[in-house]
């Protein structure tokens, strides 16, 4: 009778978390690459597009979905704006310092993204 | 080919064709692939085929107990592959069915000892005297799965409604690529936890595993008393159970008979439940 009433209610029944657990670990066996793996493919996927228009970088989804023994693998990545966040830098000046390096300025990383800070 | 032949005749007799060798598989361990193999294997012999089942599970074998033979084991694969026996004295004919022999596997040797190759050479030598050559597989995926299935042009496999079983089912079928067509049996089904949403159904597995399904056999208590006892289920012609085994077996040898049947018919009760939306996908 609880039971009853959970289903009722719409608590997951056992077996579908059998399925969703299946349907987990089988891409994952399919894909034969790791959740770190997967991670990392994101990252670079939103690095690609980021050349191209500023995306929201913490909404992005990458899931992965089957089709008879095929696996596609689906990304939602919400883009901000289409203009480009950073566009790459000019061609250096002539030098007008008489033969000294040009100065470049670098893109400062925020220290969380840099893994040499956390040392 | 002639019913209930004896088998000094049908083992004389080279038949015309050569038979078909089946692998039973599922890669995980203890979802019935020995039990299903005598139960096949009977259910075949009982239409009249000429049928051998070959235990491949070098070290650990099983299917003489479940067929009820163990006391007339006498040689093993070991010994027809190292020359001490021929074929036919290793083949242990059956109790119950006249059609049916068994190869027995080693017991007490290293499972390294089988040769792939030779295992293909005797495969093929059964497949020259019987209608169906049945191996029965070990657990996992190393030597002793590929000496199981080098001989076999076929697969079964048999899954259980687990998490385990179906994930090692997919990775087996991955490993066998399309060369032995498998075919899949759901074992040990236990209707009343489906419907309960306690259990994977059969749409459930299949629709991961997509195969040909042979049939689906619920998880009954006469199956153990059988196995206990050493006489496969199969020997009987009555039952929902026996008869699903025979249902299979029709399949195999390429009759058309309908889809299994549900194994639970909804009640007046159930079907309430589910227009009041109790029941879920």
């Amino acid at each position: 009778m609880i039971d009853w009433i959970k289903k009722f209610f719409g608590a997951p029944s056992s077996s579908s978390t059998a399925k969703e657990r299946l349907r987990l670990v089988l891409m994952t066996d399919h894909l034969a690459l790791g959740p770190d793996i997967v991670e990392n493919m994101k990252r670079d996927l939103i690095d690609v597009i980021s050349r191209y228009v500023e995306v929201d970088r913490d909404k992005v989804e990458v899931s992965f979905e089957r089709e008879d023994r095929a696996l596609a693998m689906l990304a939602n990545i919400p883009i901000v704006s289409v203009s480009r966040p950073s566009p790459p830098p000019a061609p250096p000046d002539p030098p007008a310092n008489g033969g000294a390096p040009p100065r470049r300025r670098r893109r400062k990383k925020p220290p969380a993204q840099n893994p040499a800070a956390a040392h | 080919m002639a019913m209930h032949q004896p088998i000094h005749d049908a083992l004389a007799a080279p038949a015309v064709k050569l038979g078909r060798a089946i692998v039973i598989t599922s890669g995980k361990g203890g979802v019935g692939k020995t039990t299903t193999t005598a139960n096949l294997g009977t259910a075949l012999a009982a239409r009249g085929a000429r049928v051998a089942l070959v235990d491949a599970d070098v070290g650990l074998r099983n299917l003489d107990i479940v067929l009820g033979l163990e006391s007339r084991v006498k040689y093993h694969v070991l010994d027809v592959l190292e020359g001490k026996v021929t074929l036919d004295e290793a083949l242990v004919p059956d109790k119950h069915s006249e059609t049916l022999v068994l190869l027995a596997a080693a017991q007490s040797r290293e499972k390294e000892e089988v040769e792939t190759e030779q295992m293909r050479a005797l495969i093929a030598r059964l497949r020259e005297r019987f209608d169906f050559v049945l191996i029965d597989c070990p657990a996992g995926i190393e030597l002793g799965f590929r000496n199981a299935i080098v001989g076999a042009d076929e697969a079964i496999v048999v899954c259980t409604p687990e998490v385990s079983a179906v994930r090692d089912v997919d990775r087996v079928v991955g490993l066998l690529g399309n060369r032995f067509k498998p075919q899949l049996i759901i074992n040990r089904l236990r209707p009343q936890l489906v419907k309960k949403g306690k259990m994977l159904s059969v749409e459930d597995v299949n629709a991961i595993l997509r195969l040909p399904l042979l049939g689906v056999i619920a998880d009954e208590p006469e199956i153990i008393i059988t196995t206990n006892k050493g006489e496969p289920l199969a020997l009987r012609q009555d039952g929902e159970t026996a008869s699903a085994y025979h249902a299979i077996a029709a399949r195999v040898a390429g009759e058309d008979v309908p889809a299994p049947a549900p194994l639970l018919k909804e009640s007046f009760v159930d079907k309430l439940g589910s227009f009041f939306g109790g029941r879920r996908a």
